[in-house]
């Protein structure tokens, strides 16, 4: 299976809305157990080694620009 | 009083060989009478090898030391014929709980398959492990097997010659030379063997102490391992309650890095943590305190010419999973009929190699999971924190969180899959029993299937005909004939045949399967063999 890095959220701005109403009043500390509490579930709800590794693969920070040669 | 380990059990008595002018020969020289080395020996006199364990001590270990033993370890024990005094003195347990905080977020029950002889674990202290292992090598003993346990015996120098091993000992009359064909290092993670070469023995350093208590209590807790993270009596820590045989349990806290381990290890300091987890009104016994740090690090070569390292000599890891004592017993296990089959002559001393190659697959195996259950247990950056609480809290409320709690993955047996003396499976049969892994137990009509294994090459043949090795085959092979028919349980169908009409599987002497066919095919058993024995594919001879 390949990780899906094409749109495929239905209504984009409600999700976000939702995403970011879950964490309405949280303290910094509390958004991050919840964010990690997120992944773990979407993680496994995934479940397929391949898809998981390409996905934190992409997750990671993009590589710094090149200078030109 | 007297504890068991105060009590000296193979007190030094002057040698013969300390008379000899010149040095004597032994064939096998095993330094350290701990769990690995006397098992070795056991191993090695049930086979008629000459051997000579010496250690610069004469009673077994102090305090509990290991106390979690495997099913692959009581298997072992039972093949060197002591594995019923473990069963008979340890402490079956199967279940565990886990808590968070001051709550239980679930727990797990290691249910036994059924037709097994052994029990998934017992819990027992290391002495008890070791005195079992000193009283089967005093019957050994009597019925004249060639064995020689020598106590206060201290081996101060070790120099390595090409086909020897040359050796100074030294004992309360004075230093002694002695020379082995094969010298086997089982004296643990200082390993004075492992110093005398100037050998590495590099890895990861956890920056952490645990203290470690054995108290002795009559308490109703119930025979379970109970296993706290962060728990309300020790913050930010994590601890453990393990029952032992005789009421001692073994409690584990966690203490952090920066403390001072001399004030911690007093009882005045000790007994207000023990209270705060216990509750103040049962009363117990100290019997055992110390605090300890681990490193989870291997030897990059565990032969060194014809010196061998084994157990914690060789490799160490964290005390979360029992991979320490029962994988020092699977060197051992791994080792003895090697060393038979070479100083036998029915193996080339590059059998010896595979001896590396399997059990350092081993030791990485039990390195990255004890690595993993440390980082699980001792976060050590803010991630990591947030990671584990997350999966604490979301194992209380659902199972699929469960998998990921990480309180020690237990130890169980290394697959030798990859190993060079494994022929590759064309059969596709079950998993569990591929070749390299161990054989899966039966409960048969009369006694369990590894009763009949081990000791010997097997062919197992499964609702096959007996084949009729001959002479051409090597005469150390036995055969064993059995029939799913005879089999109610239908377990020796699930686990050796799976959808398969007949089977034939050749067992190596630790009970490992070195191959296994369909049927049987005389000149593929016969390169098999060769091959578990490093001898090189070639014609009849």
């Amino acid at each position: 299976m390949e990780l899906t890095l094409t749109p495929n959220i239905a209504a984009p701005d409600d999700f976000y809305a939702a995403l970011l109403a879950t964490h309405d009043g949280l303290t910094r500390a509390e958004s991050e157990a919840l964010n990690a509490r997120l992944i773990l579930i979407l993680a496994n709800h995934i479940g397929d080694h391949a898809v998981l590794s390409q996905a934190l693969h992409a997750a990671l920070p993009p590589p710094a620009k090149r200078a030109p040669t | 009083m007297t504890s068991i380990f105060d009590t000296p059990l193979y007190a030094y008595a002057r040698h013969a060989d300390q008379e000899n002018k010149a040095p004597r020969r032994h064939p096998v020289v095993i330094v350290g009478a701990g769990p690995v080395g006397l098992a070795l020996a056991v191993d090695l006199a049930q086979k008629g090898v000459e051997t000579l364990v010496l250690d610069d001590n004469d009673k077994v270990s102090f305090g509990s030391r290991a106390i979690c033993f495997s099913k692959r370890t009581l298997e072992i024990a039972d093949r060197l014929n002591f594995g019923q005094t473990l069963i008979d003195k340890g402490v079956q347990w199967n279940l565990g709980k886990v808590f968070f905080d001051a709550r239980k977020v679930y727990e797990f029950d290691l249910q036994a398959e059924a037709g097994h002889r052994m029990p998934a674990f017992i819990n027992l202290q290391q002495y008890y492990f070791e005195i079992a292992l000193v009283d089967r090598t005093r019957a050994l003993q009597q019925n004249g097997a060639p064995l020689d346990l020598r106590g206060g015996s201290q081996v101060t120098s070790v120099i390595p010659k090409a086909d020897h091993v040359t050796l100074e000992v030294n004992t309360p009359d004075g230093p002694y030379t002695l020379e082995a064909d094969w010298l086997i290092a089982c004296d643990g993670a200082a390993s004075p063997v492992r110093h005398a070469l100037g050998l590495d023995f590099v890895g990861r350093v956890f920056e952490d102490n645990f203290l470690i208590a054995d108290v002795v209590m009559d308490a109703d807790f119930p025979v379970e391992r109970w296993f706290w993270f962060d728990p309300p009596f020790n913050k930010g820590q994590s601890a453990l309650l393990h029952k032992q045989p005789d009421n001692v349990w073994r409690i584990d806290l966690q203490l952090g890095w920066d403390i001072d381990r001399e004030a911690e290890k007093r009882p005045e300091n000790v007994i207000p943590r023990l209270k705060a987890m216990l509750g103040n009104d049962i009363n117990f016994q100290l019997e055992w305190v110390s605090i300890y740090t681990f490193q989870c690090r291997r030897m990059e070569n565990f032969r060194h010419g014809r010196v061998i390292f084994a157990g914690d000599s060789a490799h160490q890891v964290s005390p979360f999973g029992a991979r320490g004592a029962n994988s020092g017993v699977q060197d051992a296990d791994n080792l003895g009929w090697k060393l038979h089959a070479i100083l036998g002559g029915t193996a080339p001393e590059a059998l010896i190699d595979s001896y590396e190659d399997e059990r350092i697959f081993a030791a990485e195996e039990n390195i990255q999971n004890s690595t993993r259950s440390t980082d699980f247990i001792t976060p050590k950056s803010p991630a990591s924190q947030v990671f584990r609480d997350a999966v604490l809290t979301l194992a209380e409320q659902y199972s699929f969180a469960q998998p990921l709690v990480n309180s020690g993955r237990l130890s169980l047996p290394c697959c030798y899959h990859t190993s060079p003396l494994t022929t590759p499976d064309t059969m596709g049969g079950p998993k569990r029993s591929r070749p390299g892994a161990p054989c899966p137990d039966v409960l048969l009509s009369d006694g369990y299937l590894l009763q009949y294994l081990g000791n010997h090459f097997t062919l197992l043949c499964i609702n096959t005909a007996a084949p009729n090795l001959g002479g051409d085959i090597d005469p150390f092979i036995k055969t064993l004939c059995l029939q799913t028919k005879d089999d109610p349980s239908g377990a020796l169908q699930t686990r050796y045949l799976a959808t398969a009409r007949s089977a034939v599987y050749l067992i190596r002497p630790d009970q490992h399967i070195a191959a296994r066919w369909p049927d049987f095919d005389r000149a593929a058993v016969h390169q098999a063999h060769r091959r578990a024995l490093a001898r090189k594919p070639e014609t009849w001879s």
